[in-house]
């Protein structure tokens, strides 16, 4: 990965694009607060609608994209994003999976515009919810709903000093056991999805005694097959099992198979 | 202290086997406490019991015992005031030498160089108190790795050599233990400054004490306590071999390193795999395992950057990432890693099994994977 530091005197141009999301992922970089001032040092802050009005002209040595890919005008976008765009990452469940949004693809989606919309023919949509990656090259993606701010700036502070980010794909007992809570599924008969579940929440969910929701989407390998048998064991029908894996991440092709496996 | 140089024997000191009222072993944290040691033991959080500082023997789980199986631990009440009536749980005392997250060094920019800073924050001198027999070996392996060998970790070898170790025989035999099998347990033979097999029942509750080493017999001095009675003693020594007769499981270790390696490629990998969901867990509370990466992270201004060293796991793919990808892509190779390192390549490489029998990976792996029931399934593949 080539520095963005690497050119003298320039400050390296910063973007933050928007699609079918709810933008707790870009609040994520506002969150910062202490950082915040660390990033404007390090980058302008060239295009980011959701802290500022000012528009620097692209093209952008870094671009930060939140949400799917949802409108035939969403599809056209992100190409023209990815044309201004030396690296491309997305950032969020939407983005890198196609969110809870996607639930549709599971359905056809004029049903629910006939039951949600009033007026239907103003509504221009596609018949799915995509992540950026099916419709354009991206050369990094950080899970998570929302994702975690300090891996943010690490994958930020990554792009701009050349090196790979420090955002282990494993699960997240990793993090529940290095945090020292007491695993719930063995402990209290709770099912939990952070064995199949990547790493990044810094395992939130058992350290409040409920099951990791699967919010960061899948880990590298995860046997969700496996799970669902011990979930079954510890009483959960084949209707839970299914929602289970149906939520921002059900568009991942693990989830996506794991839950249409228990589908009725 | 319990001498870690050498083979762990005990020091020369006249042993003594005494006996404690339980208000003793308040007496003993207190005279600990006061010498500037922080006790750590075993006490209840979020139902299950684990290992966090200890104020008093109030702290300890009075009156509970664990029922545990594979995938699975439950708290339950015994029925009297035992103070050490459970086995093992989640935690184990690895964490406190060998802490799950360290940062190694950091590093400031300086004008044109950098400065560098080694991390030297002092380490806590620790009782650990309430050790098991398998627990005791498991950190003489941890020992060989760390300090006997051509590398010695100088941040485990400073947390290593200030503990002073009370040790608990076991007198309850766990869901999963097999330390039988393995020879670590349920007795404490080395290793602890002094060893505690607790007596309850028929109204009478009392600590035969055994001391291992010069500062155990030391600080009896300041302990209330009295000469163990002959009767006393055999009612320790029945508990122990009850307990040994109680084993929930057994591992057949007889030639087992060779049988590993005959086995590559046994359809039981496949199975295995099948199951397990490469989520680190067991390697997590196997208070052996011991593997570790490096990362470093930068400072968005680019100034300051350090070196941390987390645990790290041959159950994930970054684990065997070499240029270019993972060599343990599958769950199969990687289940097979852990177990063939473990009880076989483990011999070859530090002279000891990489098991003490002490059954965490299998209560907390969440899908209840059982070492025993493969290495069986492996063994009577062979018949
Ligand atoms: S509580 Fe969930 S995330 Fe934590 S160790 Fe157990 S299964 Fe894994
Ligand atoms: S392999 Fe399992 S039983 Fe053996 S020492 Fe490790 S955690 Fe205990
Ligand atoms: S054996 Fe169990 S605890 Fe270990 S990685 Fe596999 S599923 Fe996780």
């Amino acid at each position: 990965m080539m520095a963005l530091v690497a050119e003298p005197k320039r400050k390296p141009k910063l973007a933050v694009w928007k699609f079918a999301s709810c933008d707790g992922c870009q609040l994520s970089l506002l969150d910062c607060e202490d950082e915040l001032l660390a990033v404007a040092g390090a980058v302008e802050i060239a295009y980011f609608m959701e802290a500022s009005r000012s528009v620097v002209k692209g093209p952008y040595d870094l671009s930060l994209v939140e949400g799917s890919i949802t409108t035939p005008h969403d599809a056209e976008r992100i190409r023209e994003v990815r044309r201004v765009s030396r690296h491309l990452v997305t950032i969020g469940a939407c983005a890198t999976a196609g969110g809870i949004q996607a639930l549709r693809n599971f359905k056809d989606v004029n049903d629910f515009i006939a039951m949600v919309y009033a007026v239907p023919q103003y509504i221009d949509t596609l018949v799915q919810s995509t992540p950026v990656s099916a419709n354009v090259p991206v050369d990094y993606e950080l899970q998570g709903c929302p994702i975690n701010k300090k891996q943010l700036l690490e994958v930020i502070g990554a792009f701009l000093f050349g090196r790979r980010p420090v955002v282990p794909p494993h699960s997240v007992c990793i993090e529940c056991k290095t945090r020292g809570t007491v695993c719930v599924m063995v402990a209290h008969g709770t099912p939990c999805l952070g064995p199949v579940t990547h790493a990044g929440c810094n395992a939130l969910c058992p350290a409040y005694h409920r099951g990791c929701y699967g919010c960061y989407g899948p880990k590298e390998t995860p046997n969700t097959a496996s799970l669902s048998r011990w979930f079954g064991g510890l009483g959960m029908g084949e209707d839970d099992i299914a929602r289970a894996f149906r939520t921002f991440n059900a568009w991942t092709e693990p989830f996506r198979k794991e839950s249409t496996a228990h589908e009725r | 202290m319990t001498t870690v140089n050498g083979d762990m024997t005990e020091q020369l000191h006249d042993k003594r086997t005494v006996v404690i009222e339980p208000a003793g072993l308040d007496r003993l944290i207190e005279v600990l406490s006061r010498q500037g040691y922080e006790v750590v033991g075993p006490t209840l959080r979020d139902g299950a019991i684990i290992y966090d500082r200890l104020a008093s023997t109030a702290d300890l789980p009075v009156g509970w015992t664990d029922e545990q199986g594979p995938g699975t631990y439950r708290l339950r009440r015994r029925g009297d005031n035992a103070l050490f009536g459970y086995a093992v749980g989640p935690h184990s005392w690895k964490k406190f030498l060998f802490p799950p997250a360290l940062t190694l060094w950091r590093a400031r920019q300086a004008g044109e160089s950098f400065e560098m800073e080694a991390e030297t924050a002092a380490e806590p001198r620790y009782v650990f108190f309430g050790v098991r027999p398998c627990e005791l070996q498991a950190m003489e392996i941890q020992d060989r790795v760390f300090m006997k060998g051509a590398h010695i970790d100088p941040s485990y070898r400073s947390r290593r050599e200030n503990i002073f170790v009370v040790a608990v025989n076991c007198g309850h035999a766990g869901g999963t233990c097999f330390c039988v099998s393995m020879q670590t347990g349920p007795r404490a033979t080395f290793g602890h400054d002094l060893a505690l097999t607790e007596v309850v029942g028929n109204g009478s509750h009392y600590f035969v004490v055994e001391t291992g080493s010069g500062a155990g017999a030391e600080i009896l001095d300041d302990i209330p306590h009295r000469e163990a009675r002959d009767e006393e003693i055999a009612a320790a020594d029945r508990l122990l071999c009850d307990t040994a007769g109680r084993m929930s499981r057994e591992l057949e270790t007889n030639g087992i390193r060779d049988l590993l390696y005959r086995n590559y490629e046994n359809p039981r990998w496949d199975d295995v795999a099948g199951r397990c969901l490469t989520c680190a867990n067991c390697t997590f509370v196997c208070p052996t395992c011991f593997c570790h990466t490096v990362e470093d992270v930068t400072d968005l201004d680019g100034r300051h950057a350090e070196r941390r060293r987390p645990w790290d796991f041959c159950f994930t793919a970054d684990f065997s990432y070499l240029h270019g990808g993972s060599v343990r892509s599958s769950a199969k190779s990687r289940y097979r890693q852990w177990m063939t390192h473990k009880l076989a390549a483990w011999i070859d490489q530090f002279g000891t099994s990489g098991c003490v029998g002490c059954g965490r990976c299998i209560t907390w792996c969440p899908v209840g994977i059982d070492i025993t029931e493969e290495a069986r399934a492996i063994r009577e593949s062979e018949r």
